[in-house]
């Protein structure tokens, strides 16, 4: 079985994205989900359009792209494969973290490989006794020999079957440092984390580090707890990003095969697409779609500016996303009937893709309480 | 008019995510146990927007950012033309 299609085209916005995914994304995504795992041609596809970090400067290796247009590139591959997306996902955070806390060193030894995608980079903050919360994370990394020596598991790591670099954070004597640490360096073992519900092919793995000795150099951004603490702030905000315009594209997929099958498929001598009750989900759906992409847009557009408001806006655009796919998923279902239920539609995969975006990046209880907290300020302002 | 200095700019940003606090120049924010890695994150963003500066990594202390005093002196020190105005 042929998984990937030929010649890719450079993605440079939205319609060259949507170009890409409809080509070399939507025909295999279901096969990927079955097999659990995203292809090395894929992988190479999305490298030679220039998709892995294009946000990355150009002395970097990257295009310079903006995140407004950066999130409707994730939005459209999200359209497509929700493990695909969660991979740039990671990666992005990977590769902005490099490019926003890297020395000059360790820009150059890491930005060129993250920019072509000759390194792919995972995110481990996530352990087996922690998850929302990231204070009891219990990994460390103790100074000695002029460097780092790293003890801990992380659990849940998406990509990490596949990384070549992993964005550890890890206790350190003074609080929470931001670790790069290559899967080549000894004491790193990877275990496959196999069938989970949703984004299936998305090659999650538990990772050990188990007296991984690194240079000093491995440490990303100045070592104190304030700045520890924002190093992860900044790097989940723009994973938030991406869910957030991952979460646009499942609603955008869950409408379009809506609306082909509600078209087609013929109840009472009549197209379903013309019941009140089907065209009630079809336009909460189109409604949805766009009040979700507004959002993502407005904070990309906050990003952008480098106007502090985006950390609040991303966490906004993320839970009505993220909410919308999994209510608009269900609906999706619900319109192919048995047919929604069966490996012929991509509606089932959407449906188990939408409920992961609901945990991750900031669950939706955290997102809420986070949420909830500034509307407290603002209303005893 | 007069322009708002840099230390009243900052002030007015960190008074105007926590009202309820009272807060004045010399007041430690990260004191008051209020300020979590979000606000941190925000405060640093809102730095380098207002007065077009970047904070480099040997900057990012918590001393410089403890007080609205602190960040107007970080502030000058990175870009004197600001400190001036
Ligand atoms: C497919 C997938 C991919 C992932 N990829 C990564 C990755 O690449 N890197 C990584 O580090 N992690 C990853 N994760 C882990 C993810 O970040 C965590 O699952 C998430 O942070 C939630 O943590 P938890 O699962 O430990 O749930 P817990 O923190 O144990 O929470 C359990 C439940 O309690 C709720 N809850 C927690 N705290 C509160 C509270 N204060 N008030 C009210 N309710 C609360 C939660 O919302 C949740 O519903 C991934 C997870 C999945 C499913």
């Amino acid at each position: 079985m042929t998984l990937v299609a030929p010649v890719p085209v450079q993605v440079v916005d939205r319609r060259s994205a949507r170009a890409f995914v409809d080509a070399h994304v939507v025909p295999y995504a279901d096969a990927y989900d079955r097999i659990g795992r995203v292809p090395e041609d894929l992988l190479r596809h999305v490298a030679a359009a220039g998709l892995w970090a294009p946000f990355l400067p150009p002395e970097s290796g990257g295009a310079g792209m903006d995140l407004v247009t950066l999130g409707e590139v994730h939005e459209e591959v999200g359209r497509g494969c929700s493990s695909l997306r969660s991979l740039l996902t990671v990666h992005t955070m990977v590769a902005w973290t490099v490019q926003r806390w890297g020395t000059p060193e360790q820009r150059a030894r890491w930005a060129p490989g993250l920019a072509a995608g000759t390194t792919l980079g995972a995110f481990c903050l996530s352990e087996p006794g922690a998850g929302s919360d990231t204070s009891a994370i219990a990994t460390t990394a103790v100074e000695g020999g002029g460097g780092w020596v790293l003890d801990g598991v992380k659990k849940w790591t998406t990509g990490g079957q596949r990384a070549d670099l992993f964005l550890v954070f890890a206790r350190t004597a003074a609080s929470i440092g931001a670790f790069l640490v290559p899967r080549s360096a000894p004491g790193v073992r990877v275990t496959p984390i196999e069938d989970m519900l949703g984004t299936r092919a998305s090659m999650l793995a538990e990772i050990s580090f188990d007296g991984v000795v690194l240079g000093p150099d491995a440490l990303l951004g100045p070592s104190s707890g304030f700045t520890a603490g924002m190093v992860l702030t900044g790097t989940l905000d723009l994973g938030r990003y991406s869910v957030a315009a991952g979460s646009v594209g499942i609603v955008q997929a869950c409408l379009e095969a809506s609306a082909a099958y509600a078209a087609c498929r013929r109840v009472g001598g009549r197209p379903l697409a013309e019941l009140p009750l089907i065209q009630a989900k079809l336009s909460d759906m189109v409604t949805d779609a766009r009040a979700a992409r507004l959002l993502l847009a407005e904070a990309g557009r906050l990003k952008d500016a480098g106007d502090a408001g985006t950390i609040m806006a991303t966490w906004i655009a993320k839970y009505f996303a993220s909410t919308a796919a999994v209510r608009h998923a269900a609906e999706a279902v619900q319109i192919h009937g048995a047919n929604g239920c069966s490996p012929d539609y991509p509606v089932a995969r959407f449906y188990r893709d939408a409920k992961v975006m609901e945990i991750i990046e900031g669950s939706n209880e955290i997102q809420r309480i986070t949420i909830a907290g500034q509307a407290e300020r603002e209303t005893t302002r | 008019m007069s322009h708002p200095t840099a230390q009243e700019q900052i002030l007015d940003f960190v008074r105007g995510r926590y009202p309820q606090a009272e807060i004045d120049a010399a007041q430690d924010i990260f004191a008051l146990g209020f300020v979590n890695s979000l606000f941190a994150m925000e405060l640093v963003m809102h730095v380098e927007k207002t007065f077009g500066v970047t904070i480099p990594n040997e900057e990012l202390r918590i001393d410089n950012f403890r007080t609205a005093t602190a960040m107007a002196g970080l502030v000058a020190r990175l870009s004197p033309t600001v400190a001036a105005a």
